[in-house]
């Protein structure tokens, strides 16, 4: 358990996990700024993965009917309604505008503006949820992602507040923690996850983690070109507060907006000196009583001379 | 979607005395007021209530050694009675609380230094069966040797015990527990402390309990600072602490335990039944401490403004603009901002 382990950056998690000879970390780029809203990514999660259904009732929050991140719910697409002039967001490099999408009304701008982003587990290169794990099921694969081994949780919910993100849920009805698996089994497979292989318009990118920063990187540099100054990329940056993202995002607004966390922590950062706080406070237990035994005494023997 | 801050308006009405609040809310903005983190979901009788229990087990421990050292044997085995119950009750605790019970066993598959679960599992399980010994050797009062060794190595891990729980509640995203994961320990070694002082004047004679007395009055005081500490570090976020159903429970903590311990000073010595009042407020007010950190901590959760807002302020110190060229200040754009409505 050294520092460096537990917080800052980390160039290679699966390797300081034990895997020998791993595969190039892969992670998720999520480019809200070309996403329609068409929760192919969260039916995709769903039927691969097997999820149960988890609540179909109506929110009210715009097209957004999931509501958030939870234990049957691994991607999540956000829909937030802004009424802000704002400069039309060029296409991706390469990609061949249709007519209708490039229709005037559509592409000048305008008062409204539709944010629409697709949430999952950021698979954090220091992830709080497999740091304080008591029991080993959350562990880290070979291709630097985080995942549960349902058969090892015992659903002690330890993971749940541990989580700066929100993500890990228990599911009510069977007591243990899920969460997305990065599609753990497909990558096995030498497959996408299939979050990604359903994204028509390519918002959710999957790949080597290095290839996806430098991709982001042009790509945030072409919406600044553009106008588009409120465009920034989010988790992509290994000295934050978790060491970098496996999966990060470019948003066009700031992170709560979405709601994300602005500056996230993994609070095993903290972890060297709540224990010495802890061993302190111990010590001045043992102390108080030492001194309440001690006191008394000394006053009686003060008393009787 | 940005949404004016809510809950603002009813928190400044609610504040405690009527007072108004001296720092305007910061404005922030949230995905429609729901919480960026999870709470978690354990259950606050089981898990605050463990933090109560665990507490009194292990202060009591460190209290039934010197208790024996110094030959006050009534107390000495009232506490080890008292410690074994608690840890018993803990486990029971700890072990419903869990999502799948009859797995509890795999709190003993790894030793893992970086979750406080982890530790504090092994901890309970080194603690429980010498606490255990000790209790049974002294009722039973046989094997004065193996009873004595028993009660030295509880009285050795009761400290942790009675402390590792901070660090447990401290070690998440929970705003107001890792905002205070300096000052929690030594709230909970003081609360502890209240705990067990407040079990041994309800089963000890007058004539054994001087040192109790004065440790009530010791712990009383600290849980008194480490709770201005804490809230004093938490800046906005100490609002949990002071509102609601945690406000409530820490000021009643805050009441109990200083009327526990006067009346412990005061009046104990000589009236039994005194003493038991001092010993039953002192139990009382350890609980409602740590009912009320529970529940802080659920508050701080559930409401986004206490994730966002310090993240907010650590990330930009001098009030800047984030990464994007626009400043979050100002918004000449006419979007809709939230309003700080207090």
């Amino acid at each position: 358990m050294t520092d460096s382990l537990l917080s800052g950056p980390e160039p290679d998690p699966a390797g300081d996990a034990g895997h020998t000879g791993a595969p190039p970390r892969v992670g998720f780029f999520t480019d809200t700024s070309v996403c329609i809203g068409c929760k192919a990514c969260e039916v995709a999660c769903k039927e691969w993965n097997a999820l149960p259904e988890d609540g179909l009732t109506l929110t009210g929050m715009s097209y957004d009917n999931t509501a958030g991140l939870g234990a049957s719910t691994w991607r999540h697409v956000a829909f937030i309604e802004q009424s802000t002039p704002h400069p039309p967001v060029p296409a991706p490099e390469g990609r061949t505008v249709l007519p209708l999408a490039g229709d005037a009304d559509q592409s000048a701008g305008g008062d409204l503006r539709w944010l629409m982003s697709s949430d999952v587990c950021k698979h954090c290169t220091h992830a709080a949820c497999l740091d304080v794990c008591p029991t080993g099921s959350l562990f880290r694969t070979e291709f630097g992602t985080v995942v549960v081994q349902e058969d090892i949780c015992n659903g002690c919910g330890y993971c749940v507040p541990a989580c700066p993100y929100g993500v890990i849920e228990q599911r009510p009805s069977d007591g243990r923690a899920f969460k997305c698996t990065l599609c753990y089994d497909r990558l096995g497979a030498g497959q996408e996850p299939a979050c990604a292989k359903a994204c028509p318009t390519e918002s959710i990118q999957f790949g080597p983690l290095d290839e996806l920063r430098e991709r982001a990187a042009l790509r945030v540099d072409q919406l600044h070109a553009a106008g588009v100054d409120r465009a920034r990329l989010y988790g992509h940056d290994p000295a934050d507060g978790v060491g970098g993202d496996g999966a990060f995002f470019l948003l066009l607004d700031e992170p709560e907006v979405y709601g994300l966390p602005p500056d996230p922590q993994v609070t095993t950062r903290d972890l060297p000196a709540m224990w010495k706080h802890a061993g302190a406070a111990a010590l001045s237990l043992v102390g108080g009583f030492t001194l309440s035994f001690a006191l008394p005494a000394v006053l009686r023997g003060r008393g009787r001379r | 979607m940005t949404r004016p801050d809510r809950p603002g308006d009813r928190r400044a009405r609610r504040s405690r005395k009527g007072e108004e609040l001296m720092v305007p809310r910061a404005e922030f903005e949230s995905y429609y007021g729901r919480p960026i983190i999870k709470a978690p979901s354990w259950s606050a009788r089981d898990i605050a209530g463990y933090f109560f229990l665990g507490g009194l087990a292990g202060a009591g421990s460190v209290l039934a050694a010197g208790a024996q050292l110094t030959g006050r044997t009534t107390l000495a085995t009232g506490m080890k009675v008292s410690s074994l119950a608690a840890v018993s009750l803990s486990t029971a605790a700890l072990v419903h609380d869990l999502g799948r019970p009859a797995r509890f066993g795999n709190m003993l598959r790894v030793i893992k230094p970086t979750s406080p679960m982890s530790v504090g599992s092994w901890l309970l399980s080194g603690y429980g069966p010498a606490a255990g010994v000790a209790a049974v050797c002294a009722i039973g009062g046989r094997l004065p040797r193996a009873g004595a060794a028993a009660t030295a190595a509880a009285g050795a891990l009761g400290p942790a015990v009675a402390t590792y729980t901070a660090v447990l509640a401290a070690d998440t995203a929970v705003p107001a527990w890792h905002g205070a994961h300096r000052e929690l320990p030594y709230l909970f070694a003081a609360s502890a402390t209240a705990a067990a002082s407040g079990m041994a004047l309800v089963l000890a004679p007058p004539g054994e309990t001087a040192p109790v007395r004065c440790a009530a009055v010791l712990a009383a005081a600290a849980d008194a600072a480490a709770t201005r500490a804490a809230k004093r570090r938490l800046g906005m976020v100490a609002e949990t602490y002071r509102e609601g159903r945690a406000g409530r429970l820490l000021h009643g903590a805050e009441l109990l335990l200083g009327a526990g311990a006067v009346t412990a000073a005061l009046a104990a010595r000589r009236s039994r039944a005194a003493a038991v009042a001092a010993g039953l407020a002192l139990l009382a007010g350890s609980a409602c401490t740590r009912f009320g950190v529970f529940a802080a901590g659920i508050a701080s959760a559930e409401d986004p403004a206490y994730t966002v807002v310090p993240q907010r302020a650590t990330k930009e110190p001098s009030g800047g603009p984030g990464p994007g060229p626009d400043p979050a200040t100002a918004r000449p754009d006419g979007r809709e901002t939230p309003q700080s409505t207090d």
